[in-house]
């Protein structure tokens, strides 16, 4: 029988419009390939709704913290409904990017070194005096984003030490903890990561090359103000490292079905993983589905065989619930 | 769309774009603004009347009516300048202000729009070339600048206090575009409850701000989406009672009965009102003939000056509320305007304080409002912002401030952690 799919989006985080854009595009492409699938926003009216006729199948095209952070994961789990991606563990640790790189280094992946504090620590301890402990350790120049979060929101590159403060007021604007990352200069590429049963497939990387050279919100969701390389100009040998990384950051995470690594080829071709992503995002300029493109791959079709795959899941549900439990 | 080697921007329209929309992209505060209209949010934001209080089963079944029995004229092209019979109505409404027969009002003179944003698009494709300067009250309404920009005019703002444009600054900013060698077409200026600041150009000011463009030979572009909303007693009589040349009149049923109809409409000397329709017809062919009848048998047949007081009595008890919860909530520092009437108040953060960069801030807390620096061509208004009281109830509009406020209190301290207040600016009351 074929699967009936929810695909949820909206949500009432910053990325609320870019999510409303993926979930749409997901919810024409499982159409498109022959499957029944309604989208709805994750909001009051879900749970009666998973009550009173329940889909056999979610999809997750919510970004930020309501999709990503493993929360809604857990509900779903609880409410006994499989869903495409990683599991709520799974995905909360690679939403919290702290924890992620720690991840990432114990397993031996490269990613630029990092300082995380929260805000309170700042004021406690003394903005300047932390943040000169900050520069000494990591060196100029800096990026600071928020501990959780994505688009590039919160995120800025700081070259000049006296900048820093106001980076720092931004990012807190998003999120209560900072990240603050050494810079690595090079290349910007984003490797999708694909598993429909047979272990993870890394799909070919995309190139990254915003026209202002910064790849911020606008960067990403104007057409015309990036141009995307897919595959990405790498050298053959770099091209499977970064793939042989990117793999290895999805399996260190313990993620499924789907991910993006997105990452950073410095100037002696050694790829740095900035972060993962559990609900890559699926607009029109967004890097998965040029990956797919590029792959020879069509989205309905990759969507109905992870479909599939969550929906083969449904009956196991119950026992996994008490380890995935939102947290 | 194909993917080469040379890569792909996503826009095979790139380079064929014209110069006038090339500048514009999506922000980042755009799309925060996705979350403003969900329900757990308290939104500041937007410039929503409480159509809620309209007598929806009667407008309904008036729609209805002009639909089932005149559908033959109510569903079919109209003319460009808009009916006969709702210019009449118009001229009927703008007469309560004192824009009547005796000032040259008349419905030969009134074109009919959709809504004011296409009365401001048509005054500016009627008047303005690239690099022509339009003076502007600062702040001023966004959507003007929107449509002054798209004409690739350039705004210069001339600062107010609470009684509004101030004159000499007025006089300052003619005489510097004119040295500068520039050409200034119009003033455009919102004087009476004035989007988004709130506050009312005062009568002694009225003269004298029509002198001052008399003298200057400087048009007058008068948006009044709101004289009709007025709370503490008659507004002043609009610019265009005063004088019958120079003095281009827009105003719109968006404030005063629903902006889903879209109705607005120019009263314009005979000789530019002409070229007005022409324009029009180029853009839009004709108003919609369902909306203008339904607005045209609104005013005839329902009792549309009640409803007006409806709306006035809602919006005060709201107005009052807010202006309440912000002097009860609202950090020592912040200032607001006071409106007599109209539909926003104007807030001044301490100095340091960033409107817009504390706007992910507040829609964490689940507050929305709008940043200061859109209502200004030139960045300004860094640490302003606008606040509507039309759309939601008392009890919500404290709840909002409520949040407001502690997002305010979260911004300075975190700024004054990380040093980025103004030594000066340091909770101090203007």
């Amino acid at each position: 029988m074929t699967p009936r799919v929810l695909v949820l989006a909206g949500g009432l985080s910053h990325e609320r419009e870019v999510s409303l854009k993926s979930g749409r595009r997901v919810l024409d492409a499982l159409r498109t390939a022959g499957l029944e699938a309604e989208l709805r926003d994750a909001d009051v009216s879900l749970l009666p709704l998973l009550a009173a006729d329940p889909p056999d199948v979610a999809v997750i095209a919510l970004h930020g913290a309501a999709g990503e952070d493993g929360s809604l994961r857990g509900v779903l789990d609880l409410c006994g409904l499989p869903y495409v991606g990683g599991d709520a563990r799974a995905a909360r640790l690679a939403w919290d990017k702290p924890s992620a790189k720690a991840v990432l280094r114990e397993h031996g992946i490269p990613t630029p070194d990092w300082v995380a504090l929260p805000h309170e620590r700042f004021s406690e301890l003394g903005a300047m005096a932390v943040l000169d402990r900050i520069v000494d350790r990591l060196g100029m120049p800096l990026v600071v984003k928020p501990a959780q979060g994505g688009s590039g929101l919160g995120t800025t590159v700081v070259r000049d030490p006296a900048a820093l403060p106001a980076a720092m007021v931004s990012c807190f604007s998003y999120h209560q903890t900072a990240l603050v990352e050494r810079y690595v200069p090079g290349v910007d590429v984003a490797v999708s990561v694909l598993d429909f049963g047979e272990g993870p497939q890394a799909l070919p990387a995309v190139e990254i090359e915003p026209r202002d050279g910064v790849y911020d919100y606008v960067a990403r969701y104007t057409a015309g103000l990036t141009t995307w390389h897919a595959p990405a100009r790498l050298a053959p040998p770099v091209a499977t490292q970064v793939a042989d990384i990117a793999l290895a950051a999805h399996q260190a995470l313990g993620l499924r079905d789907l991910s993006r690594v997105d990452l950073i080829v410095d100037p002696d071709g050694q790829a740095h993983v900035l972060e993962v992503t559990v609900a890559p995002g699926m607009t029109e300029t967004s890097l998965l589905p040029l990956a797919l493109q590029a792959a020879g791959l069509e989205l309905g079709e990759v969507f109905r065989r992870l479909v599939l795959r969550a929906a083969t899941r449904g009956d196991q549900s119950a026992g996994r619930q008490a380890g995935n439990a939102p947290g | 769309m194909t993917v080469t080697s040379s890569g792909t921007t996503l826009d095979d329209y790139a380079d064929r774009y014209s110069q006038r929309v090339q500048g514009m992209t999506p922000s980042e505060i755009r799309a925060l603004f996705a979350v403003a209209n969900r329900p757990e949010v308290v939104s500041l934001a937007g410039g929503s009347p409480y159509v809620s209080a309209l007598p929806l089963d009667a407008v309904g079944e008036m729609l209805g009516r002009l639909a089932a029995e005149h559908g033959a004229t109510t569903l079919q092209y109209g003319i460009g300048q808009g009916t006969p019979e709702l210019r009449e109505r118009i001229c009927e409404v703008m007469a309560l202000s004192g824009i009547d027969g005796e000032v040259g009002a008349s419905p030969e003179d009134v074109v009919v729009t959709v809504g004011g944003q296409q009365a401001l698009d048509l005054v500016a494709r009627l008047f303005l070339d690239p690099g022509d300067v339009v003076i502007a009250e600062g702040p001023t309404y966004v959507g003007a600048l929107g449509a002054f920009q798209a004409a690739q005019a350039q705004v210069v703002h001339v600062p107010m206090d609470d009684q509004g444009l101030i004159p000499e600054a007025l006089t300052e900013t003619i005489a510097r575009v004119a040295a500068s060698g520039r050409r200034a077409k119009f003033l455009y200026t919102i004087p009476t409850y004035q989007n988004p600041a709130g506050v009312t150009l005062s009568e002694e000011r009225r003269e004298q701000v029509l002198d001052i463009c008399e003298q200057a030979d400087l048009l007058v572009v008068e948006d009044d989406p709101y004289g009709q909303l007025g709370f503490e007693g008659e507004a002043p009589a609009p610019l265009r009672a005063r004088r019958r040349d120079g003095v281009f009149y827009l105003s719109t049923f968006s404030k005063t009965f629903a902006p889903g109809l879209r109705v607005g409409w120019v009263l314009a000397p005979p000789a530019a009102r002409e070229k007005l329709v022409m324009v029009s017809e180029a853009q839009i062919l004709c108003p919609s003939a369902f909306a203008q009848a339904a607005i045209t048998t609104y005013l005839s047949t329902m009792p549309w000056q009640e409803q007006l007081k409806s709306y006035r009595e809602i919006y005060r008890e709201r107005r009052d509320a807010l202006l309440e919860a912000l002097g009860q909530l609202m950090p020592e520092g912040t200032t607001w305007t006071r409106p007599a009437g109209g539909l926003f108040v104007w807030a001044t953060l301490p100095s340091g304080l960033d409107a817009k960069a504390m706007m992910p801030r507040a829609l964490n807390a689940r507050v929305a409002y709008v940043p200061g620096t859109g209502f200004y061509a030139d960045g300004s208004g860094t640490n302003e912002l606008r606040l509507n009281f039309s759309f939601s109830s008392p009890e919500r509009l404290r709840e909002g401030v409520r949040r407001l406020a502690g997002v305010v209190e979260q911004e300075l301290s975190l700024r004054s952690v990380f040093g980025t207040l103004p030594l000066d600016g340091k909770r101090t009351h203007e």
